[in-house]
């Protein structure tokens, strides 16, 4: 299976989650902004950093991207897509999630060990999961307050739609608790902590991050042929 | 050329692939004297020409921060009066801080006492100090000062003192891998503290967390002595492949001088000297911010183009432009090939079109290289630079030397003036050195005599918990999570152990887990009772928090922070404390690689400590075996826990004597740096062997400390029998004797283990054990239970500096959980905005250090950033 990681101006993390997706089994493509051929990628990780060093709006450019109009296309025909961080805010941005990040709550940059409740281990990034099973992963971020009209975040509750929530301490003030969520078809996931700095022993709290790379080569070799990648192979 | 959606839509990134950009303003017509900083009068600059035929015209020269037989040194040198854009550059690369005119005699002594055979690939005079740690791979690492503007604006101060030591590693031909920032800052509850500490934290997590570089360390210290003279020293580290180590020299007569990254502007002007107060006239001088302003993304498209062009072999000299901007990069990068250089100033990229010459060339405008390259590889190297989003313009060409075989000549002109024409070596390596005068401070004999040693002591069980709950509690002792978890620590995946930990630990290479550990260690106060001996305390320190980690120390940088080199007393010092540190290392086989020298940090006549910060590499094998502080979670009877090295009552500068009594006096410990040797060699063998789970080392608050860090870390607890070595409990619990370290050996691995110390000659005592109650307890003296610890330890900084009640919250403790509708308490808003005010009004002796300014030269001090509000439940914006 190879998953495909996007690299922006000011993408961070990027090398990183390359590095998770390959400790998980998936061969990995380095995938380029300005680029909009996907390479035939069975998924795609939007990786955290700084892209664009947040000019305007956390991920506002980078939504603008070659890479990113064949990704939304994709992603709606059915592309798994995992938006860490500021890949979360790129997919809010991009209208493939609802809602937005704001700045944290305490204004502070905020770098731990988090503990969050998996809600929903329907979607091809949590299936490994068990329902309300609790993982410790970092968080690391400046604007990850989610914040979404009390609609949205009824319809998201109601459906199912929200797949992590931060417990013992919330640590950006985000709106019940909210740390991931998905669409309504459960391809796309958006989640603010950073399970790619928890796959080996050595340099993370856990290994709990590796379970959202191995839901998704999982759910790729559930999947019939060719019902993934919306055209792009 | 293709359009990439960064440059379309960004607008703030615009690649400029054109090597002959022309000038953004026309010629100059009726340019006014407002225009302009120095002598460059109407109608258009002061040129070469001009200087010979005024040769009698008065100069600035003493505004500037020349003193007359500097300036008389100039005009022999020029054999004319140097133009205003020549005098600019003399004063900025003769200044105390490009120079080093006070400090050269005494910092000989890490050339000529280095150590031999070592790793070492390039030592002092370089960007940074480059050590070898296997055969294909190397790393480069120093620390510098970023004091001054850290002061005057704490947010962009201490962020570009992050940017500026990156560029050093990057220089190198290093991918930076990490940083760490050494402290130090005034009272904690000083007013003034809490507008700069979080100034400076904020800034240094705002640059180093979107550069994308993990932050495993530093230190932070509050002390009365840098009241108004904050010490923010920040450290980098890089690896490089061996072959891919870069050089400064602007070799190749013919090859083109490329500026990359951001475009210039009016910011940081003076930054090294004294440039930005000195006019003729008052009245039409131009105030502008003269602390730089960082853009960490464009570093970070800085680093990546750079790697690509040395990976691809495109480079065939680099220099970064940091203090001094382009007048540094140009005169070194000539000096060094002894070739000459010709260059056009109106094709630097300009941030405003109407500077003058003399400001680009002392502009300190961040995230440019300066890049020699071969005409055949300028489309190459301009392409690269556009595919990232990076300006790069050719504005340059080296030159041959002169006929007779002396060096070339640096000529550049300004919109076909020629506004500089001097030999290059002469700004960069023939500045002028003073052996300043040196005397002992006329108080120290009084403060070696006033020992802590006989201040009254805890003499109960009760006494001597309080005691104990009080110093963890105290600001330098306290948890710095408030400080650290504003910094990215994952980024790069390769961070193995870094804050709380006594040294950062990164993996170098996946594949064989090589890597390597640092610390960076210093202590004032000890080094005000002895520089001398404060220096080597230091280097013992952070040697030590290498060691314990089962690391072999290999390496050593330094950041000299001193008050005036004018003051024969503070020059005595730095002398003494040089000393100390080249004689130190000399002793434990580790040169010193690079640094930095600080002068100036005092206001009025008040020099703070002298407080050099050492900081040590040491190399792993496999990063596997690294040792980390924290107590691990019990097996069934817990694991032993051994002392090692011997305590004597040593309480003189210690943090007992500073937190309960404010006492500073007598002589600080004694250290031997054979008994440090031992100890290291002792833990690596252990770390291979598998023998300790946990170590820690002894320094500040002494035994004590160190068993409320190790149990808290990862909350299990200890059973503890104080020796009977003839100490009281006190003593044995405070003492800050050096060569000591605290480890946890699992049972089984004791025999073996205290065998090993016995080889190595390394005092090993049995002290107790680790336990699954969460209490630590000295037996026949007292019982602390973990949560009771942990509530002093964690909650000093939350409660200074905002959070408080969030951290209450966190732990669950409803007693203590503030009502979330409640106004945060304390409300630092205002009181914020009051400080600032107060620190902008605080005197202060106009530092010139690293890129610093003097406090006069800065119009305003800028609000603090909005930091402080830290309620619960407020609103999300």
């Amino acid at each position: 299976m190879r998953i495909g990681v996007v690299t922006f101006p000011g993408s961070l993390d990027d090398g990183d989650a390359a590095r998770a997706a390959r400790i998980a089994g998936a061969d990995v493509v380095r995938l380029w902004h300005g680029d909009s051929d996907l390479h035939g990628v069975d998924a795609v990780v939007l990786p955290g950093g700084f892209s664009y060093g947040d000019a305007l709006r956390c991920g506002a450019i980078a939504r603008f991207a070659p890479a990113m109009d064949s990704i939304i296309d994709a992603a709606r025909g059915g592309l798994p897509v995992l938006g860490i961080c500021n890949g979360f805010q790129i997919l809010c941005e991009a209208h493939l999630l609802p809602g937005a990040l704001t700045r944290n709550q305490h204004l502070h940059f905020r770098n731990r060990d988090q503990f969050l409740r998996v809600e929903s281990t329907d979607t091809a990034w949590t299936n490994s999961f068990t329902a309300g099973q609790e993982i410790l992963i970092p968080v690391k971020n400046g604007e990850g307050c989610y914040v979404a009209d009390e609609r949205t975040l009824d319809q998201l509750e109601a459906e199912g739609r929200v797949i992590a929530r931060y417990v013992r301490g919330n640590p950006n003030g985000s709106q019940r608790d909210i740390a991931a969520i998905t669409n309504e078809a459960g391809n796309v996931v958006g989640i603010m902590p950073h399970p790619e700095h928890a796959v080996e022993t050595l340099t993370g709290p856990s290994l709990d991050g590796l379970g959202f790379f191995t839901s998704v080569l999982r759910a790729l070799a559930g999947a019939p042929a060719g019902a993934n990648a919306g055209g792009h192979q | 050329m293709t359009t990439q959606p960064d440059t379309a839509t960004s607008g703030a990134v615009t690649p400029s692939a054109t090597p002959n950009q022309s000038p953004a303003a026309g010629k100059p017509t009726g340019f006014a004297a407002t225009d302009v900083l120095v002598n460059e009068f109407d109608g258009g600059p002061d040129t070469v020409q001009r200087a010979l035929s005024t040769g009698d015209e008065l100069q600035p020269h003493t505004d500037l921060g020349l003193k007359d037989d500097e300036y008389d040194r100039i005009r022999q040198i020029l054999g004319r009066r140097p133009t205003a854009s020549e005098l600019a550059m003399y004063s900025i690369m003769w200044s105390e801080h490009c120079s080093y005119k006070s400090s050269k005699v005494h910092l000989r002594q890490f050339g000529d006492k280095a150590p031999t055979g070592t790793r070492m690939l390039a030592g002092i005079g370089e960007n940074a100090g480059v050590v070898q740690i296997s055969d294909e791979l190397a790393v480069t690492f120093k620390v510098e000062s970023h004091n001054h503007p850290s002061f005057v604006e704490p947010y962009q101060g201490a962020a570009t003192g992050v940017g500026g030591i990156v560029r050093d590693i990057l220089a190198m031909g290093a991918r930076p891998i990490a940083v760490m920032d050494p402290l130090r800052f005034g009272a904690a509850d000083h007013p003034d503290t809490a507008r700069v500490l979080p100034g400076v934290v904020a800034g240094i997590g705002g640059y180093g967390n979107c550069l994308g570089l993990p932050n495993i360390g530093g230190e932070i210290v509050f002390d009365p002595t840098y009241q108004g003279n904050p010490l923010v020293n920040a450290l980098s580290i890089g690896v490089l492949p061996v072959e891919r180590l870069q050089h400064k020299e602007a070799a190749g007569v013919g090859n083109v001088v490329v500026l990359l990254g951001a475009r210039t502007g009016r910011d940081g002007i003076g930054g090294v000297s004294v440039l930005a107060s000195a006019t003729f006239d008052e009245g039409a001088e131009q105030r502008r911010p003269s602390v730089q302003v960082g853009d960490p993304f464009m570093e970070k498209l800085l680093i990546e183009s750079c790697l690509e062009l040395y990976d691809a072999g495109l480079v065939a000299g680099i220099q970064d432009l940091g203090g001094a901007g382009l007048t540094c990069a140009l005169t070194e990068t000539a000096a060094a090939a002894g070739t000459g250089m010709r260059v056009w100033l109106e094709r630097v990229p300009l941030r405003e079109a109407s500077m003058s010459p003399t400001e680009i060339l002392a502009s300190e405008s961040q995230e440019r290289m300066l890049l020699i390259v071969t005409p055949e590889n300028l489309a190459a190297v301009l392409g690269v630079a556009e595919k990232w989003g990076v300006w790069a313009t050719a504005i340059g060409e080296v030159t041959p030397a002169e006929q007779d075989g002396s060096p070339g000549r640096l000529v550049i002109s300004w919109n076909d003036h020629i506004v500089v024409d001097v030999p290059p070596g002469s700004l960069a390596d023939d500045g002028p050195v003073y052996a300043r005068p040196i005397r002992e401070p006329a108080d120290l004999i009084l403060l070696q005599a006033d020992k802590a040693e006989t201040l009254p002591r805890p003499t109960t069980g009760d006494e001597l918990r309080e005691t104990v709950l009080r110093m963890s509690a105290s600001p330098n002792l306290c948890d710095k999570t408030w400080v650290t978890e504003q910094y990215d620590r994952y980024v790069l995946g390769n961070t193995i152990l870094a804050q709380p930990e006594d040294s950062g630990v990164l993996r170098i290479d996946e594949r064989t887990g090589l890597g390597v550990a640092l610390s960076v260690d210093g202590n004032g106060r000890y080094a005000r009772l002895d520089p001398y001996e404060g220096a080597r305390l230091a280097l013992a320190e952070a040697y030590r928090n290498v060691a314990v980690t089962g690391a072999e120390p290999v390496a050593v940088t330094d950041c000299l922070n001193f008050g005036s080199p004018e003051d024969p007393a503070v020059m005595w010092q730095f002398a003494e404390a040089v000393r100390g540190l080249a004689d130190g290392c000399q002793q434990l086989g580790t040169p010193v690689t690079g640094g930095n020298v600080s002068f100036y940090n005092q206001t009025g006549a008040a020099a703070i400590h002298p407080t050099p910060v050492v900081g040590v590499l040491g190399v792993f094998d496999d990063v596997a075996r690294r040792i980390p502080m924290g107590f691990p979670a019990p097996s069934a009877e817990g694991d032993l826990l051994f002392l090692l090295g011997d305590t004597a009552c040593e309480l003189s500068g210690s943090e007992w004597a500073w937190v309960t009594h404010g006492h500073l006096g007598g002589r600080p410990p004694k250290v031997d740096l054979e008994n440090e040797r031992r100890l290291a060699q002792l833990m690596a063998r252990a770390s291979q062997a598998g023998h300790v789970s946990a170590a820690h080392d002894l320094s500040d608050g002494g035994l004590s400390q160190v068993l409320v860090e190790s149990c808290l870390r990862r909350n299990v607890g200890a059973r503890i029998t104080l020796p009977a070595d003839g100490n009281s409990a006190f003593v044995q619990l405070f003492s800050e004797s050096a060569g000591r370290a605290l480890v946890a050996v699992p049972r089984g691995h004791d025999k073996a283990f205290a065998g090993l110390a016995a080889e190595f000659g390394v005092p090993c005592t049995p002290i107790g054990s680790t336990s699954a109650e969460p209490v630590l307890e000295v037996r026949d003296q007292f019982t602390l239970p973990l949560d009771e610890a942990r509530e002093a330890y964690e909650g000093t900084l939350p409660r200074l500096f905002g959070g408080a009640a969030e951290l209450a919250n966190r732990h669950g403790d409803p007693e203590h959980a503030a009502d979330p509708t409640a106004p945060a308490s304390p409300d630092r808003g205002a009181e914020v905005l009051i400080t600032a005010a107060a620190g902008a009004a605080m005197e202060s002796a106009a530092p010139i250090e690293a890129d610093g300014i003097p406090a006069a030269a800065v119009a305003e001090v800028k609000e603090p950033s909005p930091a402080e509000d830290d309620r619960p439940g407020g609103s999300a914006d």
